[in-house]
């Protein structure tokens, strides 16, 4: 038995599934837990709350295990995870600023998504009213020479807000620290007593760019709390869309570093790729992002003929203009002087915050939820995960170039599959709590929900894969000067609304 | 009579150059545009922002100097100058007496340092970063703007532009490899000082990234306009002074007709227009630099500029 297994059997099962139930880990149970995470035999997935009570998902990287584990905390306070990992320190903060949980031990106790601006304290939990505002102090970087460079929240650019704060030694970063929590919506908050179609909803609105991945993480939470199965159709039509929004975030992304690079030109001609998409997939789905195609139960939507051969048309003029680009990029020597050796993140950092998609599998991470968590319909459909060991801005471009390419065959194959029938079963109305994990394009997003009786949500947390990029944020910009920041940022291109919730 | 001729043709010059600037910079930026297959706005709207932000109340910030007040006049004022003495399309200009290389960098050298000091006036990050970036590109720039003048000087035996540009039209002039090393080191040295891709970025949003727009940041309103058409002058200057030490075909000689005048109107918009196409399309084909390989960029175009003056004395024989 692995240790993950051990675990989960030392633990009491909360009533409910036989199989894959959550277990009620006891204090050092929970310690022994830590001490895991630490050493790397198990990762984290996940830490969130609930009042009394602290959940946390871990994942066993080689059996690609998934397993809910929770701990009472009937005095308000639990054994901080961050005291022993690092990857634990802002998820035990949001929920000390959304539950009121005391994390003991933490080596970090400063607020993350309270930033003293709301009305209330601990929302989710005792709801006091009235918020002190307490100052916020930035780790300190001291030395001869150290200056300090505020950027944001507010930017030059259109982008969403999150502040940098920067210690340079003249141009080089000595330390980054960030602060986030600006788009914090109470995406938690609004999920309880939400009914189930309204709950899908809001899942699908967390983070704009990744509302398929998101809904699609919903959804089969909600069907594996109730046991629901999907017709087949709606599992390929699900994947279908999924891929295109990896396609059309891909594309984009590829076309941003390049012109934070100042490079304009393979933006240009990215965007018009992406654009494609988007159109295409107006026309065929409704919606250019895709918004609330997937649904609990399957998808709402279905495709003609005439859809299908607008999507082959689609791969097809991709995968005809696509080279060009690639070898653009390629060969112009300023744009890989810029991109090569930029901002390096070590496979270690890499496995420790079991940091998902593309930043992961730049720095050797070779882990992709739809091969190593499989589901369907990619358990019949071939596919390769791309995996690079350099760690820098030039790999995450080339990881994002491998993954265009993996999902136009993906796509291709998917409008091969001659599958008929429903697109969507009945949800039933029952209680229950489940959970899934599901490949959104920056990485693995995880779901975990509770039904209760009538079929309201009585508890939601989606976990952008973000909480574990954006702390390697950090650690890639030091040493890189302060003018390669812009450029190693898109290359991570972390969610601020997903992760700010 | 004379005088009123050599000012009507001097006045003529200045007047072209600043109203022709914010042209220039929307041509730029149309042909960027359309090479990245975009639209892109008019040419004239650059002349729509310098009234719209004329219109604008100034935004200055409480511990604003009255440097940072004074600044973007200074700024103008020195930039102008320097673009009244290149001859554009006729030699022999009433300024043409102190229409020196050195003078044009001189003028341009103290512009700058007003615009750096402006930009540490306030006292946020960003404009002391460009103002520090500006002065790393400026200390490396100048040297090479003073190796072209020696070349070009020793050639022309003057360091007045009418007599380089006369002298360079002139058989004398001949096929030398001093000049092509100069020409290279100008264009170089000009990228850099206008604030052009690879050195600078001007159309970038990335605060972090900026040289120029870092240190006018803080700008706003009249400002800001006058700020924005002295670097659209800058440009127009650097691309005259090529057009008139390199390409000095068509420049009108004093006492000309005013057939003369119309060909050397003609012939500068065509060097301009010249000028601006090749501009888009290096800025289109190339990705910016990284901040510290600039040094590297302004070494080449300074021994350059070294090589070409040394190569000159070594053929004549000093």
């Amino acid at each position: 038995m692995s240790a993950l297994e051990d675990l989960i059997a030392s633990g009491k099962p909360v009533a409910g599934k036989a199989d894959g139930a959550r277990v009620v880990l006891d204090q050092s149970r929970w310690r022994i837990m830590a001490e895991h995470l630490a050493g790397g035999i198990y990762v984290l997935s996940g830490l969130w709350a609930e009042p009394g009570m602290v959940h946390a998902a871990l994942l066993d990287g080689t059996s690609g295990k998934l397993a809910i584990v929770s701990l009472e905390c009937p005095g308000g306070s639990f054994p901080a995870l961050s005291a022993l990992h690092a990857p634990a320190i802002r998820l035990e903060r949001m929920i000390f600023d959304l539950f009121g949980l005391v994390p003991e031990g933490a080596p970090d106790t400063r607020p993350w998504l309270d930033h003293g601006r709301w009305s209330v304290q601990h929302p989710l939990g005792a709801a006091t009213v009235g918020a002190p505002r307490r100052q916020y102090d930035f780790l300190a970087a001291e030395g001869e020479g150290i200056h300090q460079i505020a950027v944001g929240p507010v930017h030059a650019g259109i982008i969403e807000p999150g502040h940098f704060r920067f210690s340079a030694n003249g141009e080089t970063v000595v330390r980054l620290e960030q602060r986030l929590g600006y788009t914090h919506k109470g995406i938690e908050a609004l999920f309880r007593g939400a009914e189930l179609a309204q709950a899908a909803k809001l899942s699908g609105r967390v983070s704009g760019d990744s509302t398929v991945a998101y809904s699609l993480a919903f959804a089969r939470a909600v069907e594996d709390a109730l046991g629901v199965a999907v017709p087949q159709r709606a599992h390929v039509l699900r994947a279908l869309v999924a891929e295109l929004e990896r396609l059309a975030n891909h594309l984009g992304d590829i076309g941003a570093i390049c012109n934070d690079a100042g490079f304009a030109l393979l933006q240009a001609h990215c965007a018009i790729l992406r654009e494609l998409v988007l159109r295409t997939a107006q026309r065929c789905f409704g919606h250019r992002l895709m918004r609330d195609v997937v649904v609990p139960g399957g998808v709402a939507a279905d495709l003609n003929a005439l859809a299908y051969r607008e999507l082959a048309t689609l791969v097809k003029e991709i995968r005809q203009r696509f080279p060009d680009l690639v070898e653009l990029y390629d060969g112009t020597a300023s744009l890989q002087d810029r991109t090569v050796g930029a901002g390096i993140v070590s496979p270690a950092l890499v496995r420790q915050f079991a940091a998902g998609g593309y930043v992961g599998r730049a720095s050797g991470r070779a882990f992709d939820v739809r091969r190593h968590v499989c589901y369907p319909p990619y358990d019949q459909l071939e596919f390769e995960v791309p995996v690079l060991e350099a760690g820098d801005v030039n790999a995450r471009v080339w990881i994002r170039i491998h993954e265009v390419e993996q999902s136009l065959r993906l796509i291709e194959q998917i409008l091969g599959l001659k599958v008929e029938g429903a697109t969507h079963t009945r949800v039933p109305s029952g209680s229950g709590e489940g959970f899934a994990l599901v490949e959104g394009f920056r990485g693995d997003i995880l779901a975990w929900v509770r039904l209760e009786a009538g079929g309201r949500v009585a508890r939601c947390h989606l976990r952008d894969p973000s909480w574990f990029q954006w702390p390697l944020l950090e650690a890639a910009v030091e040493g890189n000067i302060v003018a390669d920041f812009p450029l190693c940022n898109k290359s991570f291109n972390c969610s601020y609304s997903g992760h700010d919730l | 009579m004379e005088l009123i001729r050599e000012l009507a043709v001097q006045g003529g010059e200045m007047l072209l150059v600043v109203l022709l600037a914010p042209l220039v910079t929307g041509v730029v930026r149309k042909l960027k545009a359309r090479l990245l297959r975009r639209e892109g706005p008019s040419v004239v709207q650059p002349y729509r922002d310098l009234l719209r932000l004329m219109r604008k109340d100034v935004v200055l910030a409480d511990n604003a100097s009255w440097l940072f007040r004074t600044a973007p006049y200074l700024i103008f004022a020195t930039t102008w100058v320097a673009a009244a003495l290149v001859p554009t399309f006729a030699t022999g200009l009433m300024f043409s007496w102190s229409a020196d290389l050195i003078a044009i960098v001189a003028l341009l050298g103290s512009a700058r340092f007003f615009l750096a000091l402006a930009g540490m006036d306030v006292g946020t990050s960003f404009g002391g970063i460009g103002s520090s970036r500006e002065m790393m590109i400026a200390a490396l720039a100048e040297p090479v703007m003073i190796m072209i003048v020696f070349a070009l000087a020793l050639l022309a035996g003057s360091t007045q532009l009418s007599t380089i540009a006369a002298y360079m039209v002139s058989p004398a002039v001949g096929l030398r490899v001093t000049l092509g090393m100069a020409f290279v080191s100008l264009l170089m040295v000009g990228i850099a000082e206008t604030a052009r891709i690879p050195v600078d970025n001007p159309a970038t949003h990335l605060e972090l990234t900026m040289v120029h727009e870092a240190m006018v940041l803080e700008y706003s309103g009249r400002h800001l306009a006058v700020l924005e058409l002295a670097s659209s002058l800058k440009l127009l200057l650097y691309l005259s002074l090529i057009a008139c030490l390199f390409l000095p075909w068509g420049l009108a000689p004093p006492d000309a007709s005013a057939l003369f005048y119309a060909i050397g109107v003609a012939a500068y918009v065509a060097k301009i227009l010249v000028g601006c196409t090749a501009l888009s399309v290096f800025e289109t084909v190339v990705a910016k630099m990284r901040v510290f390989r600039v040094p590297t960029f302004l070494g080449a175009a300074l021994m350059l500029g070294f090589l070409g003056t040394l190569l000159l004395f070594v053929s004549r024989g000093f």
